[in-house]
This record gives structure tokens, sequence and C-alpha cells, in this order.
């Protein structure tokens, strides 16, 4: 039979962690609702962009294009991948899922830029090739991504690598995030195309506005092409990582406020088992000493 | 008649959305006003006031840098800031550009930051602009 004071102590410490994790789930839960606004409430701006950018594509030959973000190249031989996670644990599987996915097309001539503390952490553990690792705050401005795309340019414009991804988790809903692979650089029809997808997907969610089809025109340019897609591309670019950074920070908050949630539940029923036990062992050792005392009675009864 | 269909968009949100008669939008190389059939367009936008014609009425938002997107049917706007006339609070920009201004001048920040309150002033100037024509014309 356990020790009354044994279970009386663990009681205790079963209820302060509850109060902790039930703490932590209110932050998250706050914390959430801002994240999953920000990420909502840019969507219908990048959705346009990418449109845009997709009617652009369909619209002009290749050849006119000249901007290096567009063109296929195999100089570097190098990938650069950037992994946004976040910065804290207790947030369940999601830092796992989205790694597992990484490591799946791990190779040798990948470079890693974490955004966030676990993927660095992660990265540098496995030994693998980290090129840089940037750290943004709770809800991130587009000034603070801006950081990191400006670099991932710089870096492409310098031939570090010939092409960029991105590994985030999308925010589906509260209740589910899904790693996904977001191919950023060569601009083009690849890109587009998967974010055409995320796009509709996104869309059919949150908004019931049908895309039209790609209208089949030619577009003008002003000033002139030249000029305008220097200015536009990497502006998707950073709009892009922003909307993705964004979407990263709305699963986080989402997955820990889950995460803390069952673990306050999980407490409590712990609580509620161990004082059912330990009910039982105080009813024990009083229905001992009640028969102690009656024996010792009845013998001196004799 | 035919109308445009406007669709103003910033990373905030949606500023306007709906059918219009006519718009002009402060373009790169100027001003251009845009009427439905239109010829395929893109085009970059500076910070500068965006009018609206909708049913005879004019309204006037202010816009930061963008893009717009023009077909003969639609037009599309994205920007890093939009605020339409009534909704600009005077104040709150001339403490804006203030508070701009005065970090611009200390010259302490550099790169990005920069950039952005750079940027940020030029709308509120734009704001500011777009309240005080009003009121004296």
């Amino acid at each position: 039979m356990a020790n009354l004071r044994d279970i009386r102590r663990r009681i205790k410490s079963v209820k302060n962690t509850a109060q902790i994790t039930k703490a932590m789930q209110m932050v998250a839960a706050t914390k959430m609702r801002r994240a999953q606004q920000a990420a909502v409430t840019l969507r219908p701006y990048a959705s346009r962009l990418d449109d845009l950018a997709a009617h652009l594509f369909a619209n002009i030959g290749k050849d006119e294009i000249s901007h290096p973000l567009l063109k296929k190249r195999t100089t570097s031989g190098k990938n650069a991948v950037v992994l946004i996670t976040s910065d804290k644990g207790l947030c369940g599987p999601l830092n796992t899922n989205l790694l597992r996915d990484v490591l799946k097309n791990d190779s040798p001539n990948n470079v890693y830029i974490t955004v966030g503390r676990k993927g660095r952490q992660a990265i540098a553990r496995m030994k693998k090739n980290l090129l840089a690792d940037f750290e943004l705050s709770d809800s991130p401005t587009f000034v603070e991504s801006k950081v990191v795309s400006k670099f991932l340019i710089k870096q492409f414009e310098e031939n570090a690598f010939d092409t960029v991804e991105i590994y985030y988790n999308r925010f589906v809903n509260t209740l589910s995030q899904i790693p996904v692979r977001y191919p950023l650089v060569p601009i083009g029809a690849e890109v587009l195309e998967v974010a055409k997808a995320l796009g509709e997907a996104q869309r059919a969610e949150h908004l019931d506005t049908k895309p039209g089809a790609i209208p089949a025109v030619t577009y003008n340019f002003e000033p002139d092409a030249d000029l305008l897609l220097g200015k536009l591309l990497p502006h998707y670019v950073h709009l892009e990582l922003y909307e993705k950074v964004l979407e990263a920070r709305a699963s986080e908050h989402s997955a820990r406020m889950v995460a803390m949630k069952s673990a306050t539940d999980n407490a409590k029923q712990l609580v509620k088992d161990l004082t059912l036990e330990y009910n039982k062992a105080r009813q024990a050792s009083i229905t001992n000493e009640i028969l102690e005392i009656s024996s010792a009675a009845a013998m001196m009864a004799q | 008649m035919a109308t445009l269909k406007l669709e103003i968009l910033t990373p905030t949100g949606v500023t306007f959305s709906g059918d219009v008669d006519t718009v002009v939008l402060p373009g790169a190389d100027g001003l251009m006003g845009i009427l439905p059939q239109h010829m395929a367009l893109v085009t970059e936008l500076i910070p500068g006031e965006l009018q609206i014609t909708q049913k005879g009425k004019t309204e006037i938002v202010a816009i930061g840098e963008g893009f717009a997107e023009i077909t003969g049917t639609s037009v599309g706007v994205l920007t890093d800031g939009a605020v339409a006339e009534k909704d600009i609070d005077e104040k709150a920009a001339e403490e804006a550009v203030k508070r701009a201004e005065d970090l611009l001048k200390s010259n302490t920040l550099e790169g990005e930051e920069l950039e952005a309150t750079q940027a940020s002033l030029a709308r509120s100037l734009v704001q500011i602009n777009v309240k005080r024509r009003r009121r004296n014309g």
C-alpha cells in the first residue's frame, strides 16, 4: 500500500504542474489569436501578388525576362534550405515533424538557413552546413523578416546557392498544421504552381471568391519591364518569406495551445486518479485501525 | 456603363473592394487615369493619392508604395499602406511625420529600419496632403 504522505505530495506537485500548463495555455491562446489574425489578414494581399506574378509568367515569354531571380542555374551546385521553426519548445510534435521532412530531402549540397532557435539547434547538432541563423520576435514585422529575405537575395546574387526552398508549418486551423516545402527561388512556373495550389487551398478555407482563369492578354509595363521586375521580384520574395513566417508563428502558437491544453487535461486526470488512490489508502488505514482496536477490545473482554 | 472591379489590398487587409467607374493611380511616371477597357498593364506605384470615381462621387485614398495590375475589367492595387480620406487622422499622421523626421535626423537608423521609416514618412505625408488639400480646395 502506497504511503499516504507520498501520494499527498504527488497530488500537490501534479496540481502545481497543471497550474503552470494552464497558464501557458492561456498565454498561447492569446498569442495564437493575434498570430492567426496576422496570418489571415495578409492572405488576400499575398494571393493577389501570387496571381499577379502568375499572370505575368503566363503572358510574357521567358526569353524576355532577364532577372536573375527567375533564371534556373546550376553554377554553385548548392541549394539553400530555409527552415522556419519556433524558438521555444513545448509545442507538441510541430518542429519534429518539420525536421523529419527536411531530413528526408537532405543532401550534402544543402546549406541551411534557420529562422528560430529550435531549427538552429537541430541543424547544428547534426553537424549540417549552417549558413546563417535568424531569430525573430514573437509577432514578427515585415521589416524584421525582410532582414532574412534581403540576406537570401544577396547571397543568391553572390552565387552562394542556386535555389532557395522554405520549410515551414502551414497553418490550416487550430488543430492542424502541415509541414510544407515551398520552393521560392528561382521564381518560375513551378514555384507559382505550388503557390497557386496553396493559395487556392487557403482561399477555399477563408474566402469564397473563386480565382478567375488566367486572362490571355499581353501586359504592358510601366516604367519598363526590367525596372518593374527589378522591384516586383524582390518584393515578391520578401513578402513570400514574411507570409511563411506569419504562418509558422500561427502554427506554433496553435500547436502550443493544444499541447498545453492536453497537458492540463492529463494533469487533472492524474490528480483525480491519485485522489482516488489516496482516499482508498486512507480508508484502508482507518479500517485497519478499527480492526486493531476492536480485536484488542475483544481480547480484553475475554 | 462598364465598370472596373477595383481592389486595394495591403498586408493588413482589404481597404477597398468594389465596382467603380474610373480610377486615377499615382504611377511611377506620373498620374494615370484608368477607364474600363484599359489595356493590360502592370505598373509601379509611388506614395500618393488614388482617386476613385464611383457613381459620380469621387473618393480619395492615400496609398504608399506598391504595384497595380490593370486589365480591361479590373484594377488590383497592392500597396504597403492605404487609408481612405475620411479615415485619415490628421493629428496622428502629423505625429507620425514628426516621429519619423526625428528618427531620421538622429541618424541612428540603418538598413531596414531606415527604409521602413522613410516609407512610413512618405505615407504619412501623403495622408496629410490629401486632408489639407480637401479642406483648402
